[in-house]
């Protein structure tokens, strides 16, 4: 029986690497932004009635009726394409712990625009996060060959 | 045993619904190139797919699992918790998803898992 020849090493720089690289950056980066700015939204809206019933009409126009919902909305449609896509490409034990990037996305967007105060310890964790992605970073995306 | 339950939901079902989605979308086919037109109709084939509808079901029990825990969880133990769900992640993907999850991936992934749950306990 012929040894089966081994894989050819991962190229670091394949299309398949940069294809995923940029759904991942899509993902980390459209994620907290539409969490921040229906986050934001809704905190302009402020407290909502829905009772008696004939107030859930306007309620629903004052709601939809703003551009940062729509923005937010936008952002989050854009992550759920982008992750379903990645996954279409890549492993989920690849894209999963990769898409932990939004929470240094999260701190340094609350930090320079929400002026908002980032504990030592979270500073530590989005450090933790990154070494850890830069190991997943070294393994290849794909592990399976597509059915297709 | 009804926070034991809950925490099951949340994490173990909340992303197996997640790789129902890998698998779903391995099923479909593959992005070959960046066009909005390859892509919408990849996405729109990929809603043939059952395993597509499997995962929104599970993630939509793990979602509501996740509210009622809060209700009577404290959120600084419940958020850090459930980063659990990249190492759960992983098993799946060997198991239900094929994936070959090397030394090297385990403990980018083991660091991820311990940094959101710092950044989390740090907010």
């Amino acid at each position: 029986m012929l040894p089966t020849p081994e894989k050819a090493p991962p190229q670091k720089h394949s299309p398949l690497h940069f294809k995923t690289y940029i759904l991942i950056a899509i993902m980390v980066v459209a994620g907290p932004i539409g969490n921040l700015l229906l986050a934001k939204s809704v905190r302009e809206i402020g407290h909502v009635r829905f009772w008696p019933p004939s107030l859930v009409l306007p309620v629903f126009l004052h709601v939809f009726g703003g551009l940062t919902v729509w923005a937010g909305i936008a952002c989050q449609i854009a992550f759920i394409v982008a992750y379903m896509l990645a996954l279409s490409i890549a492993d989920y034990s690849f894209v999963q712990p990769a898409a932990a990037l939004s929470y240094g996305v999260v701190a340094v967007l609350g930090y320079l625009l929400l002026h908002e105060k980032v504990s030592a310890m979270s500073w530590a964790g989005i450090a933790v996060i990154c070494f850890g992605v830069a190991f997943i970073r070294n393994t290849h995306p794909r592990t399976t060959e597509n059915p297709n | 045993m009804l926070e034991f339950i809950l925490f099951f939901l949340t994490i173990v079902v909340g992303t197996w619904g997640e790789l129902c989605l890998g698998r779903a979308m391995r099923e479909t086919g593959e992005l070959q190139r960046f066009h909005p037109g390859e892509a919408a109709s990849l996405l729109w084939r990929s809603l043939r797919v059952k395993w597509i509808w499997i995962g929104v079901a599970m993630m939509t029990v793990a979602f509501f699992s996740l509210l009622l825990l809060l209700s009577f969880e404290d959120v600084s133990f419940v958020v850090p918790v459930t980063a659990l769900n990249y190492l759960v992640g992983a098993v799946g993907g060997i198991f239900f998803l094929g994936e070959r999850v090397e030394p090297q991936r385990w403990i980018g992934i083991s660091l991820v898992c311990i940094g959101v749950t710092v950044v989390l306990i740090g907010k």
